[in-house]
């Protein structure tokens, strides 16, 4: 059930070495307010299969998001080598879509001009237009395809920032707590949306999350990190078929496992990792 | 109970409406759901505008000057027939109309409801001015003319006034334009290069503040013709707070916007006009608005001054020639085309910024 971080496990049908997106030895360092530095990511390694649904779950400052904001091209590592397939990651780029907790929509553009953005930024709008509509369709925003995004509700403006970052076709897609904001009805019925459009996509996904359910219920794997400095703790495979059942044994089997690796199983003194 | 409890607060309502009363604590405002703001006695304020006018009206004709007016070419004419009877005759065939219009017209009635009573108002001031001025003279002639007077003799000089009024909108558009243009330029290039920012803003910080108007003589040195000077002076005026804001809307974008667009495939240009600009707008619009107010100070402030021709300048000359009546009618021209201006720019943010909520009323 548990890898070394960074040697690939064993894939159900896939060629193990193709990694869609390599993460070397990265570390990171951040000036810290009294004037010293802190560690925030130590050699950290992961890798990403092509089509994987990868989870990095973790306490918060672990430094999950700052690896998310390299892989995007957003931050650079302090050392070590990001690469998507054979290129190094050195700048944001179309090919890896970002999605943050807040929707981030942009409020002067109605919702389908935001989904519209990243066809307009390529310079591609009108070849592409109807994949927009397509996305649109997908999210079922079509009836609010001409509203503001402050009309639109936490899960709606979830859902377009969604769109918004696939309309492009990213290679990989990175979601850092898209669905932390949202209540927990809204939040398991887009968990539902995102594995659905995951699945007809085949788009690679990394989903940065505390929320232990929510990495069980969609991920291929989820990455273990322990805090300050943040590293790869473990690896855990989950084979549970799709579509997962939240109430079957085997994930509240799965469950208990992971509460208990982070010392949150309840009852016990001893904090110790 | 609900039901029964509002209907009893509706009666106790209509009963209290029926004195009619001109007294403006009376007159207690509340919101209705058609947004406008209705004052809650319906008779008083549709009835308030003909009292009013009809007030106004028999002050001036039958209380008897106190004011020692000198001659006009009014004096032959029969006082009903002066030009600010006549304006009080018609204002009251309007409240006439809108009263009609209040009684028949149901659409109209929370417009009626909610403008009636600023007529009413407006016309209330003319006859306090009136009384306190020419008809019981306690403030003095010929500093304090009363509305007759003022719009009488201001009738005199209609042509000179209609064609200073143009002067001024003229030079007034050609450098509030000029500037605007300049400013969010400058204001971009300073808000968004770091290395533009590093000798432009201390340069701004330095020249900005300097008041326009310390410039006219110099200025007016440089040509003949006064219509570029002016245009650049009133440019400049409108530049320092357009440049001010402009940038500090720029470098206040909300970070994660340029994170989201730079994972979109945004390049500079994307960046720059599509998330910074737009996102800069509304602090850009505060910055065209106090650009607006300090271009009228510039514009009166340098006619006054120097530049020949415009509403500044026939002011001053009035003032000049004890010719106070024409003064203040031409300062009422001035404020209605200044207000009239300012709503322009309103009118044109609520169009440009109809993607935001909550935004200051004009």
């Amino acid at each position: 059930m548990t890898a070394t971080p960074g040697e690939p496990s064993p894939v159900r049908g896939r060629i193990a070495d193709a990694a869609a997106l390599q993460v070397r030895d990265v570390c990171k360092v951040y000036p810290s307010p009294d004037g010293g530095e802190v560690l925030v990511l130590d050699r950290m390694s992961l890798s990403v299969r092509p089509g994987e649904m990868v989870s990095l779950l973790g306490p918060n400052g672990c430094g999950k998001s700052t690896l998310l904001r390299m892989i995007a091209g957003l931050d650079q590592p302090t050392s070590g080598d990001l690469r998507l397939g054979n290129q190094p990651i050195t700048a944001p780029s179309a090919e890896r879509g970002l999605m943050f907790q807040d929707p981030n929509l942009f409020p002067w553009l109605t919702v389908r001009r935001n989904i519209q953005a990243g066809l307009v930024a390529r310079g591609v709008l009108r070849e592409h237009r109807h994949e927009a509509e397509e996305f649109l369709r997908l999210v079922g925003l079509e009836a609010f395809a001409d509203v503001y995004p402050h009309q639109l509700s936490g899960g709606m403006a979830q859902r377009a920032a969604l769109a918004r970052a696939l309309v492009n076709r990213p290679a990989v897609l990175l979601l850092d707590e898209p669905l932390g904001a949202l209540d927990q009805f809204t939040r398991m019925r887009m968990q539902d949306e995102v594995v659905r459009l995951w699945q007809t996509r085949g788009t690679t996904m990394v989903l940065v999350t505390h929320d232990i359910d929510e990495a069980i219920y969609m991920s291929d794997r989820i990455a273990l990190m322990t805090p300050r400095p943040g590293r790869i703790d473990r690896l855990i495979d989950i084979t549970m078929p799709r579509p997962r059942q939240r109430t079957s044994p085997q994930f509240l089997e799965l469950r208990t496992a992971i509460l208990e690796m982070l010392n949150f199983a309840g009852g016990a003194k001893d904090g110790s990792a | 109970m609900a039901g029964k409890t509002h209907t009893t607060d509706a009666a106790t309502q209509n009963r209290e409406s029926h004195p009619v009363t001109l007294s403006a604590g009376q007159l207690a405002t509340a919101s209705n759901d058609t947004g406008y703001v209705d004052c809650g006695r319906p008779l008083v304020a549709v009835v308030a505008p003909m009292v009013a006018a009809v007030a106004a009206c028999l002050i001036h004709v039958f209380i008897p000057n106190g004011q020692n007016l000198e001659p006009t070419w009014m004096d032959p004419i029969s006082v009903w027939q002066q030009p600010y009877p006549i304006v009080l005759q018609g204002l009251f065939l309007v409240s006439l109309f809108l009263a009609l219009l209040h009684w028949q017209c149901l659409p109209a009635r929370p417009w009626v409801r909610y403008y009636a009573p600023l007529l009413a108002g407006a016309m209330f001031l003319f006859g306090v001015d009136d009384l306190l001025s020419q008809k019981l003279a306690w403030l003095p002639w010929p500093f304090f003319p009363g509305p007759g007077m003022v719009l009488g003799c201001s009738i005199e000089d209609c042509g000179i006034i209609f064609s200073s009024t143009w002067h001024s909108l003229l030079l007034l558009v050609s450098g509030y334009v000029v500037g605007v243009c300049m400013g969010v330029l400058t204001g971009v290039l300073i808000g968004w290069f770091p290395s533009i920012r590093y000798w432009g803003m201390p340069l701004l910080k330095v020249i900005g503040p300097l008041p326009a108007t310390a410039m006219v003589p110099a200025v007016m040195m440089l040509s003949n013709d006064s219509f570029i000077p002016a245009t650049a002076l009133i440019g400049f005026a409108v530049w320092f707070p357009v440049t001010m804001l402009t940038s500090s809307g720029m470098s206040n974008v909300r970070l994660s916007y340029l994170d989201v667009a730079r994972t979109l495939g945004a390049g500079e240009w994307y960046l720059i006009f599509r998330v910074a600009i737009p996102s800069a707008l509304p602090t850009i619009f505060i910055g065209l608005f106090m650009g607006l107010g300090v271009s009228f100070l510039t514009l009166i402030g340098a006619e006054a001054v120097g530049v020949p021709g415009g509403l500044g300048n026939y002011i001053k000359a009035q003032q000049s020639s004890m010719e106070y009546t024409k003064m203040y009618g031409a300062w009422l021209v001035t404020a209605v085309l200044f207000s009239g201006l300012i709503t322009c720019l309103f009118r044109t943010r609520d169009w440009v910024l109809n993607w935001q909520k909550g935004v200051i009323k004009w």
